[in-house]
């Protein structure tokens, strides 16, 4: 199943090219690589996994997607273009929510539009697509702080499509769920992304959800993080977490991990 | 249910006891004659406060008195408020800006109201301008401090996700910074009505032909103890709803940041 570099890869949106960055070390002085030759192509409509341990520096590479970091060396293109800084064209689902906790649940949905100058009515009714979209109805006056963790990250979720990227970047955004909410968000994600047909870069340290909601999985390597392995996972969807070619997989990709403490 | 019932019926009659005992000490102490000659009972205290609504203490009646020192006290919280407030988010907001203002304010800040008056009746007078001016100094330290921490403090992952959204500098500002600092402002707040209220008492000792410092001043220069002792009762008594009129409207203001509404 691993594929090699010279797949061919159909209309690339976002294209990162020996791509590196360090850090400053605080304490001791001096920097180190977290990423080091990166080249990845992300495909247009692809639901792509960025896999690999505990602090390998995945975040950092959403960041730099994102246009939140600089990378020190090589270049990130979309459409061809190099990013510069944030833009509303990439919307990100963070890891620790970062959901406007004075806002209501529709507040933050179409906080997006808002900013955009959208008239009310709407803005209001592109929220209310994306709130029921991500089975939040009823919950649209209530704030962050009366919901729960998951119906948080679904917040999340609502606001970064409802402002209409064209790649939505998802930073570990089930990691602090319980088990049995995370199961439920995995699906939930894959039919909102079966729904609403844009290209997803998601992050995970979870090989079983890797493989569970990937087109393809780019495996990482700890730090100085560069790409490890390719897969390409074609199992049908809906999958399931016991059928014996996705275990097999599971398997296959745990063993070219690296595994860090 | 019950249980916070029966709880909350515990705290008013601990409160209840604890003022009970209070006035009765002092009533026993007051029997002694050498000290009643220094001291005035509680109830004659009440009944002095209760017969100066209809018996004026000099020119006005306690009722106006209490308005006027009010009075002053609202102009100077209020412009305190607006230009605390503005000046404490951008000093936070703007690195630049706190760059130029913050040492200057630093210098500033720890020097106590008192210390102000001597040049602010030079400068202003002592009119009902020096009030104000006083009250302001009192309130604007703190006020100008909590809304600096408040836009300073704010979640960096929050402008992200706010960038991340379109939004620009100008929006930026006013509808994350802001909001995101209300916690912070309404501390401040809290902390700027007390001193406020000490501010316009401490401005009346020093200089003034009414309110309900004058009161407490004069009682001192007639040698009349229980109007010195109605005086200090009336300053006690508005400063506590002052108190908890600023924490209802922080309430209001915070009700995203409140559990279990």
């Amino acid at each position: 199943m691993q594929m090699e570099q010279e797949r061919k890869i159909d209309s690339p949106i976002i294209t990162l090219e020996h791509v590196e960055k360090e850090f400053v070390k605080v304490k001791e002085g001096g920097t180190f690589k977290v990423v080091e030759d990166l080249n990845v192509q992300v495909r247009e409509n692809e639901f792509l996994v960025l896999f690999g341990p505990g602090q390998c520096g995945k975040t950092t590479i959403l960041n730099m997607i994102a246009g939140f970091e600089e990378p020190d060396a090589g270049s990130i293109c979309m459409y061809g273009k190099e990013i510069q800084g944030p833009d509303p064209s990439r919307g990100m689902v963070f890891q620790n929510l970062a959901i406007f906790p004075w806002l209501t649940v529709m507040g933050n949905v179409e906080y997006g539009p808002r900013m955009k100058g959208i008239d009310k009515k709407t803005r209001r009714e592109k929220a209310q697509h994306y709130i029921d979209l991500v089975g939040l109805q009823g919950f649209e006056n209530h704030y962050p702080i009366q919901i729960s963790g998951g119906m948080k990250q679904r917040v999340g979720i609502a606001r970064a499509y409802c402002n209409e990227p064209d790649v939505i970047l998802m930073d570990e955004p089930f990691g602090a769920l319980d088990a049995q909410t995370r199961y439920l968000m995995q699906d939930e994600i894959v039919r909102i992304w079966q729904a609403e047909k844009r290209t997803v870069i998601f992050v995970t340290n979870n090989i079983e959800e890797a493989v569970y909601v990937a087109d393809r999985i780019v495996v990482i390597r700890n730090c100085p993080t560069s790409v490890k392995a390719e897969y390409e996972i074609g199992l049908p969807r809906p999958r399931s977490y016991i059928d014996p070619e996705f275990l097999k997989l599971r398997r296959e990709i745990n063993e070219v991990v690296d595994h860090t403490l | 249910m019950l249980d916070r019932r029966a709880k909350g019926w515990q705290k008013t009659a601990a409160a209840v006891i604890s003022f009970a005992i209070f006035v009765s000490v002092w009533q026993l102490v007051t029997l002694n004659p050498t000290i009643h000659q220094v001291m005035p009972g509680p109830f004659a205290v009440l009944q002095k406060f209760f017969l100066s609504f209809a018996e004026p203490i000099g020119k006005n009646t306690m009722l106006m008195h209490m308005l006027i020192t009010l009075s002053r006290w609202a102009v100077g919280f209020l412009a305190a408020t607006v230009l605390g407030i503005a000046l404490g988010l951008a000093m936070g907001w703007y690195p630049k800006f706190e760059y130029f203002m913050r040492p200057l304010f630093e210098l500033v800040r720890p020097i106590p109201t008192l210390a102000w008056i001597p040049l602010v009746i030079l400068w202003c007078g002592i009119g009902e301008f020096a009030k104000y001016t006083l009250v302001f100094i009192g309130a604007f330290m703190s006020i100008v401090q909590n809304a600096y921490h408040g836009a300073k403090s704010v979640d960096r992952s929050i402008v992200h996700a706010a960038r991340m959204l379109g939004c620009n500098d100008r929006q930026m500002f006013f509808t994350i910074v802001i909001p995101a600092s209300v916690p912070a402002i309404s501390a401040g707040l809290q902390i700027g009505v007390a001193s406020a209220w000490s501010s316009v008492v401490a401005a009346e000792l020093v200089r003034s032909s009414s309110g309900v410092g004058w009161i407490v001043v004069t009682g001192q220069q007639n040698n009349n103890m229980t109007q010195i002792l109605v005086g200090i009762l009336v300053i006690a008594v508005i400063g506590l709803l002052l108190a908890l009129l600023i924490r209802k409207v922080e309430d209001v203001l915070c009700r995203w940041n409140k559990r279990g509404r």
